[in-house]
């Protein structure tokens, strides 16, 4: 079988390092290789997308033609997961938009930029998850170790 | 730094943004019909108002919409 690298592979000693450096305030962790499906409908009012469960959405729409495009991007972007007790903190370092859950709620994600990175942020049960381009994903682990000094125990 | 209201996102930072000029500039019906100059005037006047100017705008690193507003061209304030 072919190997297999992913854009934060070389980076996993460095992110993992984050957790000991800040006592747990933030955490940090590629979550490579999901598989990505981006579809694209017009959102017009007899067009809905279904979320029938956790892995499966159904397009359903009037008319009988097609309403949209299905498109494979997993190899666009990696996935990165934040967590930590100061993870709020740290977003807010390069993020402008209110993620504080009294507003932006489990399972609520957003197109922005982060650290002048365009990515999509998810928020999970315990931790976010950072979707963001393969090409962007080292420059985002840098800034993600470096914003996490802040919260070195210690200084 | 403005905060430009995405109509599908909500208030976002400018530099979420591309500027795409003045709105509602059609292209020309029988465009083989203009004379250089009405040409010229399609492709490169545009209004410059002192106050409201309705607008483009793109949503470039969110939802990529294109959508218009009316901004104030002397306070930046988004009028709607
Ligand atoms: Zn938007």
């Amino acid at each position: 079988m072919a190997e297999r690298n992913s854009p934060l592979g070389g980076a996993a000693d460095r992110l993992a390092a984050v957790a000991a450096a800040t006592g747990g305030a933030v955490t940090v962790a590629e979550v490579p290789f999901l598989t990505q499906l981006n579809v694209r409908t017009r959102p017009s009012g007899d067009v809905n997308v279904l979320q029938l469960g956790p892995d499966e959405w159904l397009v359903v729409g009037s008319s009988a033609s097609a309403v949209g495009a299905a498109v494979d991007v997993s190899a666009q972007r990696t996935t990165v997961a934040v967590g930590g007790s100061r993870v709020l903190d740290l977003l807010a370092m390069g993020c402008a938009i209110d993620l504080h859950p009294r507003v932006f709620r489990v399972g609520d994600c957003a197109q922005t930029t982060l650290a002048h990175a365009p990515v999509i942020i998810w928020r999970r049960e315990t931790e976010f998850w950072i979707l963001v381009r393969s090409s962007f994903a080292a420059h985002l682990a840098d800034w993600i170790v470096d914003a996490a000094q802040e919260f070195t125990a210690g200084d | 730094m403005m905060l430009i209201p995405c109509p599908w996102c909500g208030p976002r930072d400018e530099s979420e943004f591309h500027y795409g000029g003045q709105a509602g500039v059609a292209y020309p019906a029988d465009p083989d019909a203009l004379s250089d100059e009405e040409w010229a005037r399609y492709l490169f006047f545009r209004d410059n108002p002192k106050g409201p100017f309705r607008e483009r705008w793109s949503h470039s690193a969110g939802c990529r919409r294109w959508f218009s507003l009316v901004r104030d061209t002397v306070t930046n304030e988004v009028l709607r």
